[in-house]
């Protein structure tokens, strides 16, 4: 029996990778005003990767849709994905910092309301570095999982895919039935550029809004820790400019480091 | 309270270095340690950490020897966490953050409704840890009241547990049987053999960037530099890019994170996502030819010019110290 993917992406919306982030007067969290915000980067590459599925095998791909849970700003990432392609978007709007768990949540029933059968996404999200939605995700789904992918092949009939994944001391490949959570890490694709007449064409386009509390009612989104503070950290004293390698040696040898 | 540690063994039964910061990680907690093993190595892996690890507080040392729980797939060890969570003695988990840790604790987490705080540089009770957010570029202390604390631990940010015996500590085998069926399978592994210290543990590390053209300059440049100093090898994102190294070197926030005692940076700029993963180290050195390049901010000495120069100057004069 052969089946067709549905294609699930979520996505978040992060501060730009090239801003240095830097820790707020209040202490619970970074500067973020002004600041130019971006889809994370791992998503981006969930993003390609969908794409190029349905690209290569298009009688394959049913459809492909992407999904953020945050603020009303976010329809500016969902914009630029529907402008490179992707089929259809949702935005699940909440002005609250939701926890890894809690998305996971709102994004298993979503799976589940909607048939999607492929969840692909991204390994980790820059600002809060869990790496911890799409393992829950397959989880709660009961689904496999397979994290931080370099290399994603479907077989002939779409029921099972093999995966090659990037582990501590190089890689290795596993094999799982659909439906699955797929993770993505840096090497498995370049993600392309949207040009500004495809923006331009999507820039009217209503984005589909969900309420947690009308939309996900059962699920409980509560969060379960709670941050104390977030601080810079220490910073080392500058470091000496050396003249030539003897001085270096000498340094080296007086700290028992050589 | 008590802490159960999940310790992982190389395929042949041997403790993964991790490991042994995990434990002192766990030992910090200052509750009675019942050490897990798993896979078809776990009673090896036991023996081993009963000779050569001194650890008051490790209690117990469970094992289960089922083979489908070789190449840690969090498929199947997470029911089995589950079910060994389920004795209310056990109100902290600790797992490394290693590939295999990350991969597993948010699985286990989901499905016992549990938020786990990941990738933790510092215990500051038993409910409070510090752990860094924006690759480091901010450190947030996090409190949870949750009945069971689910950790990972950074390896690089935890000394190794001190060398010795554990004699007195019981070995118990633990039967698997309720098991979830979940249609994956681990096909094959390549793992690159270096034959150099592993990253994570190694005293020293040498590591380059784009100032190097080639593979084969990046090769005979830090090889012999690293062949004197007994250092691992790392790279930055864009010499593995570029193709100069295998990507298991990438040093940054989504390769590995390594605090060695002295970290040599040679020809690399000092990228935001390269700090990320060494900044820690003991002693920073940097030698690039770019007296503007980011990396002379985080280094404890640096020294301006052509790579391609100093590092050969660099290893004659360091093995004439050695004589």
């Amino acid at each position: 029996m052969s089946s067709k993917l549905k294609i699930l992406v979520p996505v978040k919306r992060v501060l730009d990778h090239q801003i240095k982030p830097l820790v707020n007067a209040a202490h619970d969290g970074v500067q973020t005003q002004g600041c130019k915000f971006s889809i994370n980067p791992f998503d981006d590459i969930a993003i390609e990767e969908a794409l190029r599925i349905k690209t290569h095998r298009p009688q394959d791909v049913e459809s492909t849709h992407a999904i953020s849970i945050g603020v009303d700003k976010c329809q500016d990432i969902l914009r630029n994905c529907l402008a490179k392609g992707i089929d259809g978007v949702s935005l699940v709007e909440t002005n609250e910092s939701l926890e890894p768990l809690a998305i996971a949540k709102l994004l298993a029933h979503h799976v589940k309301q909607q048939n999607y059968n492929v969840v692909l996404m991204g390994k980790q999200a820059i600002d809060d570095d869990s790496n911890n939605t799409g393992q829950m995700l397959a989880a709660l789904l009961k689904w496999p999982q397979a994290t931080n992918a370099c290399k994603v092949e479907f077989n002939d009939s779409m029921t099972s895919c093999k995966v090659t994944r990037e582990i501590d001391g190089g890689e290795e490949t596993l094999e799982a039935k659909l439906p699955l959570v797929i993770t993505t890490d840096l090497r498995l694709n370049q993600p392309r550029y949207v040009g500004l007449s495809k923006l331009m064409k999507v820039k009217r386009v209503k984005i589909p809004k969900l309420s947690i509390t009308k939309d996900f009612p059962q699920v409980d989104t509560t969060n379960k820790l709670n941050v104390l503070s977030v601080d810079e950290p220490q910073t080392k004293s500058p470091g000496i400019m050396l003249k030539n390698v003897d001085e270096l040696v000498s340094k080296l040898k007086d700290a028992k480091l050589i | 309270a008590s802490t159960l540690a999940l310790l992982e063994t190389t395929a042949d039964g041997k403790l993964d270095p991790s490991s042994l910061n995990l434990l002192q990680a766990a030992k910090l907690l200052n509750n009675p340690i019942t050490a897990l093993l798993v896979g078809p190595n776990a009673s090896k892996g036991a023996q081993n950490l009963k000779d050569s690890v001194k650890c008051e507080e490790l209690s117990k040392i469970a094992i289960v020897k089922d083979e489908s729980l070789a190449h840690y797939l969090p498929e199947n060890i997470s029911p089995l966490l589950v079910e060994l969570l389920k004795d209310d003695t056990f109100s902290h988990f600790v797992i490394s953050s290693s590939s295999t840790g990350k991969n597993i604790l948010p699985r286990l987490a989901a499905l016992i409704n549990n938020q786990p705080i990941c990738d933790i540089i510092k215990i500051e009770g038993p409910n409070k840890f510090i752990r860094p957010i924006y690759a480091g570029n901010a450190l947030a202390t996090i409190e949870t009241a949750q009945e069971k604390k689910l950790l990972s631990v950074r390896a690089s940010a935890f000394d190794s547990i001190e060398e010795g015996k554990s004699e007195d500590v019981e070995i118990v085998e633990i039967p698997f049987t309720n098991k979830d069926n979940v249609p994956i399978k681990w096909l094959s592994a390549n793992l690159t053999k270096t034959g150099r210290p592993d990253l994570g543990s190694a005293k020293t590390i040498v590591s380059g960037g784009r100032a190097f053209k080639d593979k084969e300059s990046f090769e005979k440049y830090l090889t012999p530099l690293a062949d004197v100093l007994n250092a691992g090898i790392g790279a930055t994102r864009a010499a593995v890019d570029n193709g100069l190294c295998d990507n298991s070197l990438q040093i940054g926030q989504t390769g590995k994170i390594v605090a060695p005692n002295l970290y040599i940076a040679v020809g690399l700029s000092g990228a935001v996502q390269h700090l990320a993963g060494m900044k820690d180290s003991g002693t920073i050195v940097a030698i690039n030819n770019d007296p503007d390049a980011p990396i002379f901010k985080t280094a404890t000495f640096g020294l301006e010019g052509d790579a391609l120069d100093i590092v050969p100057e660099l290893t004659e004069k360091i093995k004439a110290t050695q004589k």
